[in-house]
């Protein structure tokens, strides 16, 4: 068995420490030792992007993320981006759109719409969808999901109606 | 037709039909962990009973579930003296709106805002048997069995207000939860109907058939745009679907699976994992599977023993490049041979006329349900008493299976099913909850078992397979005779809605190579893929333009009303008038259908590039109808949602498979839609506020593909006869 190492890192603010396996991906020991488990498998290879997490304000796949990798970096998950009761604008849009049908899939489309906007908050709606592509809704709800990231992306813009 | 021989076939459940089964195809992996073990469990692989190895009789098809529903209202509805209101249902959400739909039944009746009521859906032990969810049956079953009793409380509210008030109950109203006397100064509440004694005792009475339902012209909150109640836990990530419930002490389990479809666990050596520091290790002729307190480990303990078991093959292994002859070779019974053979017409030869009659035979793939959330269960035992969290669209029946698995009695087991992440058809079985039950009950703790999505390509079951054979003549530019025959894949939406006098529809059963079962509407898509394609060949052999040539066969007003809805969104005609002179790149096709009570017409503009041999759907118009509309946006998106899903199949979508190995085992080589395969899309609803409303998350999924096809046929002049569709070169 490998070898356990001690972790330290921070999950939506708050520190934790985390002695195990640092191959072990960072999907697992959120769902598993941490007990988060907003953040979803979906097939644990990247194609999904159910497991969507930010880590140091940049979108990632947590399930090819091993854990020793967030060492002393801060990652944020779905449960970590409302404000209190307060939800992200993200998360209001998805719900007042009825973007979703059976949701396994949302936590990884809010938090990936939320690295893109991070990452540069006057994207264009096609280099955000260029990234929601990576996205997979089975059921294929798509067309509300993108109304859903233009009522994000509204706002601020004048490109779109 | 279903066979009592079978292990799972004893204790089902209750008489008083609610429910009907529509063809569901449902292979059960008959695990036994039982004292008495049955003879063919020597046959199976570790891990999975597989289709080739499994008996005919074990198969339960076309079969008719009989659940009970509520008896009582009590059974189905629950009022606390606190004011809360309490619904109850067998059904389940994986994402097609149940939870939404059945709330808003029950808030209509009651007379309360949908956010005063509380639904309970699938708990075995706590609510009624309303059937699967499947066959699109919530809608016309279960939608109007809630608003049954939930019509007879507020019954019982009025007539418990007039009693009190000395009035008549036709004068007493029933707003915001409240009965009111006609001058608005007096209530009662149904908090005050649940604390009174005679309220107690009304609420456990039978449900009275013969209840007043609100008229559809009345509706406040059925046939409104609810959104789904849960919908902020979805956005915060704090709903627990299947896959996050946790459990005090739970460990996570790993089974050990075949190599190859019908392979044999000869032996296999344990002492490797049981060697290693608190993992779990459980190991029989017919189970190989682990448990730990994370899933890495589990991985590791299995991995430790996996190269050390040895298999031996069972079945002859075909591959995917040879299905369609395996499938037309084993067929069960023989061909009907064409019951119109005569009447064609016959050159001097006697060889069929080639102006007047035209055969083609089609084929469509195995494709994949994969639900973003694969399989997945948590088993917690207490003594003898099971209970198990899983994802299913058959809860009642996965209880069977763990008393068949585990020799209990029915009411020893409780099954719950939170809010899981989709099925389409996929999630009728329950060998994850089996073999959860399995682990949990060796490790003496709670065990989470969740299926890679490796495992799920694999070891789900597929959507079967399907060669279709059509035959048909022409008469004066109209069908004269028509012989279709299903071979496998089923008969949903099998014959032809069109007005042909001779016509005959025929489905054999085959031997499927791989374990197939049911999905999202069944072999509807296949049969209407082969019709419509057909149609529109049998329309340019008779020279006639598809929309009119479909018209001119079609007496069903409903089907006619979606198919000219979607034709004139579409600009059919204008678009077909001026399509030849233009780039013979871009096609348009129509298709149309029928399934389960609800009506489809879909219009397709494809672009092709031939170099790179890729079709490109660019537009997309919808028509559908289902009765009195329950929910606009939850309908929209089931629509939309089946469109795009469709797609998949129609461009990409095929489990491959070589010597029983699946191929193609990841969504990185099996690839399903993403945004970028969305049309220019419009959906036209059709509200029909005088018909009852139909099911409507399966029938919008049969038209797209044939109408792509068409629009392929019509761009290049070749013939589509197999799905997914393929262009130029080979």
């Amino acid at each position: 068995m490998a070898t356990e190492t001690t972790i330290h890192f921070s999950v939506n603010g708050t520190a934790h420490t985390v002695t195990t396996d640092p191959k072990r991906s960072l999907l697992e020991v959120l769902r598993e030792d941490l007990q988060l488990t907003g953040t979803k498998y979906g097939c644990g290879e990247g194609q999904c992007r159910a497991c969507t997490v930010l880590i140091d304000g940049e979108s990632a796949n947590s399930c090819l993320t091993d854990v020793g990798d967030v060492d002393k970096r801060e990652v944020l998950t779905i449960e970590g981006l409302a404000h209190g009761d307060k939800l992200d604008p993200i998360q209001e849009a998805m719900m007042e759109e009825g973007a979703f049908q059976c949701g396994y899939c949302t936590a990884g489309m809010i938090m990936g719409l939320a690295g893109v906007l991070k990452k540069n908050p006057r994207a264009s709606e096609a280099e955000v969808m260029k990234e929601m592509q990576h996205h997979l809704c089975r059921c294929c709800s798509y067309v509300k999901y993108r109304s859903a990231i233009r009522r994000v992306l509204s706002p601020n813009r004048k490109d779109l109606k | 037709m279903r066979d009592d021989s079978s292990p799972i076939a004893s204790g089902t459940c209750a008489s008083g039909a609610v429910d009907v089964d529509y063809d569901e195809i449902v292979e059960r992996v008959a695990y036994d962990f039982g004292v008495s073990r049955r003879s063919f469990v020597g046959l199976l692989g570790a891990g999975l009973l597989v289709a080739a190895s499994l008996p005919a009789a074990a198969q339960e098809r076309g079969r008719r579930s009989r659940a009970s529903g509520a008896r009582n209202i009590g059974a189905r509805i629950h009022l606390g003296v606190d004011g809360t209101i309490t619904v109850l249902s067998g059904k389940v959400e994986g994402g097609q709106g149940a939870r939404t739909e059945l709330s808003q039944a029950a808030a209509e009746e009651l007379g309360v805002p949908v956010s005063r009521v509380q639904m309970i859906l699938c708990i075995t032990s706590a609510v009624p048997d309303d059937g699967g969810t499947y066959g699109s049956g919530t809608s016309p079953r279960t939608v109007p069995a809630v608003r049954q009793a939930a019509a007879a409380v507020r019954g019982l509210l009025i007539s418990y207000a007039a009693k009190q008030w000395q009035i008549e109950s036709a004068s007493i109203q029933v707003r915001d939860g409240k009965a009111m006397d006609p001058d608005g100064k007096r209530s009662i509440a149904y908090a005050d109907l649940a604390k009174s004694d005679e309220g107690v005792k009304l609420l456990q009475t039978a449900i009275p058939q013969d209840v007043q339902l609100i008229p559809v012209k009345e509706w406040k909150t059925l046939g409104t745009a609810v959104l789904r109640p849960d919908r902020r836990d979805i956005v915060t990530g704090a709903h627990k679907f299947p896959s996050d419930i946790s459990r005090p002490g739970m460990l996570y389990g790993k089974v050990m699976r075949p190599p190859a479809f019908g392979a044999r666990l000869e032996s296999v050596d344990l002492a490797p994992a049981k060697a290693m520091k608190d993992v779990v290790v459980v190991g029989g002729d017919q189970f190989v599977g682990v448990a730990a307190s994370n899933t890495a480990i589990a991985e590791k303990a299995l991995e430790a023993v996996a190269p050390t078991a040895k298999w031996v093959s069972t079945t002859h292994n075909i591959s995917s490049n040879l299905l369609y002859d395996y499938l037309q070779e084993n067929v069960r019974n023989p061909l009907p041979p064409n019951p119109f053979a005569s009447d064609s017409k016959t050159d001097s030869d006697g060889k069929p006329a080639a102006a007047t009659s035209l055969r083609r035979t089609y084929h469509v793939p195995y494709i994949q349900h994969a639900p973003l959330e694969p399989r997945v269960a948590v088993a917690e035992w207490n003594g003898d008493k099971l209970t198990v969290w899983t994802a299913t669209q058959n809860p009642f029946g996965v209880r069977n299976e763990l008393a068949g698995a585990f020799h209990l009695p029915l009411e020893n087991i409780s099954v719950a099913v939170p809010d899981f992440g989709a099925g389409f058809g996929g999630k009728h079985t329950g060998e994850c909850a089996v073999e959860a039950a399995r682990l949990a009950k060796e490790a003496g703790k709670p065990v989470s078992l969740r299926w890679s999505r490796e495992e799920e390509f694999t070891w789900a079951y597929f959507r079967p397979a399907a060669v279709i054979q059509v035959e048909a003549t022409l008469d004066a530019g109209k069908i004269a005779t028509w012989h279709f025959i299903n071979i496998n894949s089923g008969q949903s939406a099998m014959e032809s809605p069109y007005a042909i006098t001779k016509k005959k529809s025929d489905y054999v059963a085959s031997i499927p190579p791989l374990r197939h079962g049911s999905y999202r509407a069944l072999a509807a898509t296949a049969n209407n893929f082969a019709r419509e394609t057909f149609m529109d060949e049998l329309a340019a052999l008779a020279g006639k333009d598809p929309l009119e040539f479909r018209l001119a066969h079609l007496d069903n007003s409903r089907l006619r009303a979606v198919l000219e809805k979607a034709a004139a969104e579409f600009k059919w005609k204008s678009r077909a008038a001026e399509k030849n002179a233009k780039n013979s790149n871009v096609g348009f096709g129509l298709a149309c259908g029928t399934e389960k009570g609800s009506y489809v017409a879909a219009c397709a503009e494809v672009a092709l590039d031939p170099k790179n041999q890729k079709i490109k759907v660019t537009r997309v118009s919808q028509a559908f109808e289902c009765g009195a509309i329950l929910n606009p946006a939850n309908l929209l998106s089931q629509v939309q949602g089946a469109i795009i899903m469709g797609l998949g199949a129609v461009l990409r979508e095929e489990t491959q498979f070589e010597d029983g190995q699946i191929t193609n085992a990841s969504f990185k080589k099996y690839q399903v839609p993403r945004f970028d395969d969305v049309p220019e899309l419009d959906v036209h609803l059709i509200n029909r506020p005088d018909l009852s409303s139909a099911g409507a998350g399966e029938t919008p999924l049969i038209a797209i593909a044939p109408a792509v096809a068409n629009a392929v046929f019509q761009a290049t002049g070749k013939s589509v006869t197999a799905l997914p569709i393929r262009v130029g070169g080979a």
